[in-house]
C-alpha cells in the first residue's frame, strides 16, 4: 500500500501519481492522509485502484471517477462523485450539495446525510444515501437510481426523467413531475440488489417509489404553469 | 411578405406592425412562446458604423501579398502547458451534435482543420466524426453535462466552460422533440422525443468564487496540459470578465447578443444582452486594468460576417474571434438552391430560422437521415475552408492598409465611427471628430 | 462571491483564545475572497450607558490621542481608547448619535466601522493571512466572531467595499452570493434614513436589516422578512450583541456548513475552515436548511 500525506505532498503530485497509474499500474492501493477539507482530491482516476482517505474531502472529491473504488473516511464538500462514469465511492459521512452530480454510472454510498441537490441531473450512476437527502434532489435526474434511506427534502424528483427514486422515510414535497409510483417485484428485486451491492441493510419493502409522471416531456399549453 | 393586397392610403402602425401583430396571432393560437433559431434579427450597432483609417502620408502601407502580416495566435498561455495555436484568428464557435447533423459537425472540422483552426464541440458531447476531423478541437463543459465523459475531456485541446451564449445570457439551451433521435438520445441519456431544456446554472458550481475551484478540477483531470476557456454571454461585461479572470481562465470567449443558437425564445435572442461591438471595449478595459489584456487571451463572437469584421475586432483589442452563424452559412445554410424545399415548410433562402424543427432543407440542423445526406462534409468542409481563407485575406489586406505586420497590432486608434452610437459603444471617435461620446462604462 | 466563517462559543473557558481558534479558519477562506478580508470580534463589553466605536483613519501615523482628548471635552463623556494599526476603539459614556453627528462634524476623515457595546469590525484590502497579521487577530479574545474574505463582483475593491458591513448597535452582516435586486431597495431604504457607504449589494442587506430592526422586529423577524424581499443569492452570518445567526436564500446555492459542540458553533463556507477547531471530528456538522433562519444567543443577557 502507498501512503501520501497531504500535509506533506500536494494535491497535484497526489493526483499526478494516481492518473500515472493509467498507464502502467505499479500500485494499486493507496491510502491518503491528512486531507484536511482539500479540494478535488483523486479526481480524474482511469484505473482500477483501491484509495483510502483518512478524513474529509473538499468540493469534487473523486469527480469524473472512472474505475476506482474511493472511500473517504470522513466528509464530502460539493460535488462528490460528480460525472462519474463507474467504480465506486463511499463516504462515512455526510456529504455536502450535489453529491454525485451529472454521474453516468458507478455507484455512490453516503452513510451520513446528503444536503441539497443530491444526484442533479444524474444519468446513469446509483446513488445510495443511508442518511437524508436535502432539497431539490435528483433534480432534471436522467437514469439511474437514487435511494435514500432517511427523509427526502422539498421539491424531490423536480422535472425527473426516468431515474428510479426509492425512499423509505418521510418526503417533506414532491417537486414537479414526479410522483408515487407502485412498488412491484421487479422494483424490489432492484432495490434488495442495490441495498446489497452497497453493503446497506434495509428492508426493501419499507421503501416507496417515485418516478416521472412524464407530463412535461412535451410542452403542453395546459401545464404552462409548471415551467 | 407581401404589399400585394395592400391599397394605397392604408398606413400600417409602426408600433402594432405587421409582424407584431402576426406575433400576437401566433401567441394567441398557439399558448407557447415563438421558439427559433439564428441571432438577432434587429437592426443593431454593428462593426459596419465603423471605418477604418488606411494609411497614407503620417504611417506607412504594408505592400498586400508580399510583405508580411502575421495572422497566428496562440490562445491558453496563462496556465496551461499546450497553449493552442491558430494559424489564423478565425475559429469556429460551439455548435451541438444534436442542434446539428453528425455530417454538418464533420464539415465543421474539416473546414477548420484545412486553415489550421479550431472548432468547438456543443451541448450534447463529443462525436468522433468530430474529434477526426477536427485538428484543433475545444470541448465545452456545459451546465446540461451531456455526454460528459473525462476520456474526451483528455481527448480535448482545450475546454470551454459555458456561463452563458449571447443569444440567450441567463438561459439554458433548448432541443426540441423532433431532434432527439436514437444516437441524439443516447449521447444525452434522454428519452427519445422529449422537449430537452438545458439547465442555466451549472450543477455543482455557483459564482465565480466556486468555479475557481471547478476549474481547478478540470485542471487536476486533465494534469494542467490544456487551456481552459470561459464562455460569456455580454451583459455585465466589465464585471464578468473581472471575475472569469479572478476565478482562473486562461481564455475568456465573449459572445454578443449577435450571436446564433439553435433554438431558444425569440424574446430571449431579441432583448437580452449587448451588441458585441459595444462588450469588446468593457472587456479589454477589465482585462488592461487587470494587467492582462494579451495575457488572457479574448475570443469574440457574435454577429462576425466579413475580413472586416474580423479586423475590428482585433483592433478593439480581441486576440481572436469565432464564427457560428456565418460558418453554417457557408456549409451551404439558407442557399439559395434549396428555394423550392424552403417554400413547402414556410420559409425562404435567406430568412431559414427555424432550426429547432429539424428540417432543415440544407441537411445541416437536422437529425433527418434524408435531409442531412443533402450535405456532403467533404464539400462542405471545402466551401468553409474557403470562406476561413478569405475572412482572413480580408483581414490581412486592411491591417496592412494600416501599416500593420501582425493583426494584432491593429488598435481603436485605426478607427473612426459613422454614427454617435458607435463611437460611444466602441470607444472611438466620430469620424473627422476627436469626439468620443461617453467615457467610463 | 467570498468565504464566510463565524465562531460563537459556548464555553466561556475558550474566550482567551478566540482570535487564535479563529484565524486559521479564516484564512482557509483565502482561495474563495483574495481581495479583502475583515472580521467582526464581539467581547469586552461596556458598560449599559456607553458605547464602544470602532475608527479608521487611512494613516498609520494618525494622532488617535489627540482626537480622543477632543472627544472627551467635545462629548463631555469619560473615554478610553487604544489603538490597533489604523484602527483604534473609543469608549465612550454617550448615546450612539451624539457620537456619530460629533465624529461627523470633528472628524470627517475618520470613518466609524462599528457601534455597539461589545462589537469591534476590522477589515481592509489585502490577503487573510495579512488582515490577520495586521490587526493581531490570534491574541484577541472575545464571545464570538465573524469574518469574511472577498472576492469582488461587481461594487470596487475597498477597504469601504468590504465585509462585516455594520447595521447598527452590535449588529453586522457577512455575505457569499450576489443579490439581484439591492438597487431599487437601496433606494427604498434611503427614503426611510437608512444611509450607505458603497454600491455594494451587502451594504443594502445590511441596512435592511437595521431598518426592520428599527421598525421594532426581533433579529428573527427582521431576517424572516429579508426573506420575503431580498431577491438573488445568499447566505448570510449576522453577529449580534449576544449571538449570532446564519440565513439562506430559498435556493441556497451558495455553500453554508454548521458545525456544534458543547464548547461552541461554528459556521464556515466550506469545511475545510472548520477543519483546525478543537473537537471538530465529534461535532454534529450539517448545511443550514434553504429560507431557514438559525440562531444562537447567550442566555440571561
Amino acid at each position: 500500500m502507498k501512503t501520501v500525506d497531504l500535509s506533506k505532498t500536494s494535491v497535484r503530485e497526489l493526483n499526478q501519481a494516481l492518473h500515472d497509474q493509467a498507464q502502467t499500474c505499479t500500485e494499486r492501493e493507496w491510502q491518503v492522509l491528512q486531507p484536511a477539507g482539500k479540494h478535488n482530491l483523486v479526481c480524474g482516476l482511469d484505473q482500477n485502484l483501491s484509495i483510502d482517505i483518512q478524513g474529509h474531502a473538499g468540493y469534487y472529491c473523486a469527480g469524473m471517477n472512472k474505475k476506482a473504488h474511493v472511500v473517504v473516511h470522513g466528509n464530502v464538500g460539493q460535488g462528490v462523485a460528480e460525472n462519474m462514469m463507474s467504480g465506486s465511492v463511499r463516504v462515512k459521512g455526510d456529504a455536502s450539495q450535489s453529491a454525485g452530480a451529472t454521474a453516468h454510472g458507478g455507484l455512490l454510498v453516503i452513510e451520513g446525510n446528503a444536503a441539497a441537490r443530491c444526484g442533479i441531473s444524474m444519468k446513469g450512476v446509483d446513488i445510495v444515501v443511508q442518511g437524508n437527502v436535502g432539497h431539490m434532489s435528483c433534480f432534471m435526474g436522467q437514469a439511474g437510481t437514487l435511494v435514500v434511506c432517511g427523509d427526502a427534502g422539498d421539491a424531490l424528483g423536480d422535472s425527473l426523467y426516468e431515474v428510479h427514486i426509492y425512499v423509505k422515510g418521510q418526503v417533506k414535497s414532491l417537486g414537479a413531475d414526479c410522483v408515487e409510483k407502485e412498488m412491484r417485484d421487479e422494483h424490489l428485486q432492484e432495490l434488495a440488489a442495490l441495498l446489497n451491492r452497497a453493503g446497506v441493510n434495509e428492508d426493501p419493502a419499507q421503501f416507496r417509489r417515485y418516478g416521472s409522471a412524464r407530463e412535461l416531456y412535451n410542452f403542453k399549453v395546459d401545464n404552462a404553469a409548471a415551467y | 411578405m407581401s404589399d400585394i393586397n395592400v391599397k394605397p392610403g392604408l398606413r400600417e402602425s409602426a408600433t402594432f406592425d405587421r409582424h407584431t401583430i402576426a406575433e400576437i396571432q401566433r401567441a394567441a393560437d398557439t399558448g407557447i412562446y415563438d421558439i427559433r433559431g439564428f441571432g438577432a434579427k434587429r437592426r443593431l450597432p454593428h462593426f459596419d458604423d465603423l471605418l477604418f483609417l488606411g494609411a497614407s502620408m503620417s504611417r506607412y502601407p504594408l505592400e498586400g501579398y508580399r510583405e508580411k502580416c502575421n495572422t497566428q495566435v496562440t490562445l491558453g498561455t496563462r496556465f496551461a502547458k499546450k497553449p493552442i495555436v491558430i494559424e489564423t484568428p478565425v475559429t469556429i464557435a460551439g455548435m451541438s451534435f444534436g442542434a446539428l447533423s453528425a455530417n454538418a459537425k464533420e464539415a465543421l472540422g474539416r473546414g477548420a482543420s484545412a486553415v489550421g483552426t479550431s472548432t468547438t464541440t456543443g451541448d450534447g458531447g463529443m462525436t468522433p466524426e468530430e474529434r477526426g476531423q477536427s485538428s484543433k478541437l475545444v470541448y465545452q463543459y456545459l451546465p446540461s453535462r451531456y455526454g460528459m465523459n473525462p476520456d474526451d475531456l483528455r481527448k480535448a485541446d482545450a475546454i470551454e466552460v459555458v456561463l452563458g451564449q449571447g443569444a440567450k445570457p441567463g438561459g439554458g439551451g433548448m432541443l426540441l422533440g423532433q431532434k432527439i433521435t436514437d444516437r441524439v438520445a443516447m449521447m444525452r441519456t434522454l428519452p427519445k422525443g422529449v422537449d430537452q431544456r438545458s439547465a442555466c446554472r451549472h450543477p455543482d458550481w455557483t459564482g465565480p468564487d466556486d468555479l475557481a475551484i471547478k476549474i481547478q478540477e478540470l485542471r487536476e483531470i486533465t494534469d494542467w496540459q490544456v487551456p481552459i476557456y470561459i464562455k460569456i454571454g455580454a451583459t455585465r461585461t466589465y464585471y464578468d470578465v473581472k471575475l472569469a479572470v479572478k476565478a482562473g481562465a486562461d481564455v475568456i470567449v465573449l459572445d454578443g447578443m449577435q450571436g446564433g443558437t439553435a433554438a431558444t425564445q425569440d424574446v430571449f435572442i431579441e432583448h437580452v444582452g449587448i451588441p458585441t461591438m459595444a462588450a469588446i471595449p468593457q472587456a479589454v478595459q477589465a482585462l488592461q486594468e487587470m494587467g492582462m489584456h494579451r495575457k488572457v487571451q479574448l475570443i469574440v463572437s457574435g454577429g462576425i460576417r466579413n475580413g472586416a469584421d474580423v479586423a475590428k475586432c482585433m483592433a478593439l483589442g480581441a486576440d481572436a474571434v469565432a464564427i457560428g452563424t456565418a460558418a453554417l452559412v457557408a456549409l451551404g445554410c439558407n442557399h439559395p438552391k434549396w428555394q423550392a424545399d424552403y417554400e413547402k415548410i414556410g420559409s425562404a433562402a435567406g430568412y431559414y430560422d427555424d432550426y429547432h424543427e429539424g428540417k432543415d432543407p440544407a441537411g445541416i440542423s437536422t437529425q433527418d437521415p434524408e435531409l442531412m445526406s443533402r450535405l456532403d462534409p467533404e464539400e462542405a468542409g471545402r466551401r468553409l475552408a474557403n470562406y476561413l481563407r478569405v475572412l482572413t485575406l480580408e483581414a490581412q489586406t486592411l491591417a496592412r492598409a494600416c501599416g500593420k505586420n501582425d493583426l494584432r497590432n491593429l488598435e481603436p486608434e485605426d478607427l473612426v465611427a459613422l454614427t454617435v452610437e458607435a463611437a460611444a459603444m466602441a470607444r472611438v471617435p466620430l469620424a473627422g471628430t476627436q469626439w468620443i461620446p461617453g467615457q467610463g462604462f | 462571491m467570498c468565504g464566510i466563517v463565524g465562531l460563537y462559543l459556548k464555553n466561556p473557558a475558550l474566550e482567551a483564545r478566540l482570535g487564535e481558534l479563529f484565524e486559521p479558519m479564516l484564512i482557509a477562506m483565502t482561495d474563495r475572497g483574495p481581495d479583502s478580508a475583515g472580521f467582526a470580534i464581539y467581547g469586552d463589553e461596556v458598560a449599559e450607558q456607553s458605547i464602544k466605536l470602532t475608527l479608521r483613519h487611512p494613516d498609520t501615523e494618525f494622532d488617535w490621542e489627540d482626537l480622543a482628548e477632543q472627544a472627551k471635552t467635545g462629548l463631555s463623556a469619560s473615554l478610553e481608547w487604544f489603538q490597533n494599526a489604523n484602527v483604534a476603539v473609543f469608549k465612550l459614556a454617550a448615546d450612539e448619535s451624539a457620537a456619530r453627528q460629533w465624529f461627523a462634524e470633528h472628524a470627517p476623515d475618520v470613518l466609524i466601522l462599528s457601534i455597539g457595546r461589545s462589537i469591534e469590525i476590522l477589515k481592509e484590502v489585502g490577503l487573510p493571512v495579512e488582515i490577520a497579521e495586521r490587526f493581531s487577530l490570534a491574541s484577541m479574545q472575545g464571545t464570538h466572531i465573524i469574518g469574511h474574505t472577498r472576492m469582488a463582483t461587481e461594487s470596487a475593491v475597498t477597504m469601504e467595499g468590504s465585509h462585516p458591513f455594520s447595521t447598527g448597535m452590535d449588529l453586522c452582516l457577512v455575505h457569499n452570493g450576489s443579490l439581484s435586486n439591492h438597487n431599487r431597495l437601496r433606494e427604498a431604504l434611503r427614503r426611510e434614513g437608512i444611509s450607505f457607504e458603497t454600491e455594494n449589494d451587502s451594504e443594502v442587506a445590511a441596512g435592511y436589516l437595521t431598518w426592520r430592526l428599527r421598525q421594532g422586529d426581533t433579529l428573527k423577524q427582521a431576517l424572516e422578512s429579508a426573506l420575503q424581499d431580498l431577491d438573488g443569492f445568499f447566505t448570510f452570518t449576522i453577529g449580534t450583541r449576544n449571538g449570532f445567526a446564519v440565513i439562506r436564500d430559498p435556493i441556497a446555492c451558495k455553500p453554508a456548513v454548521l458545525a456544534e459542540t458543547e464548547d461552541y458553533v461554528a459556521m464556515a463556507s466550506e469545511y475545510q475552515a472548520l477543519t483546525s477547531l478543537p473537537g471538530i471530528e465529534k461535532a454534529r456538522v450539517w448545511e443550514p436548511e434553504p429560507a431557514t433562519v438559525y440562531a444562537w444567543e447567550r442566555q440571561g443577557q
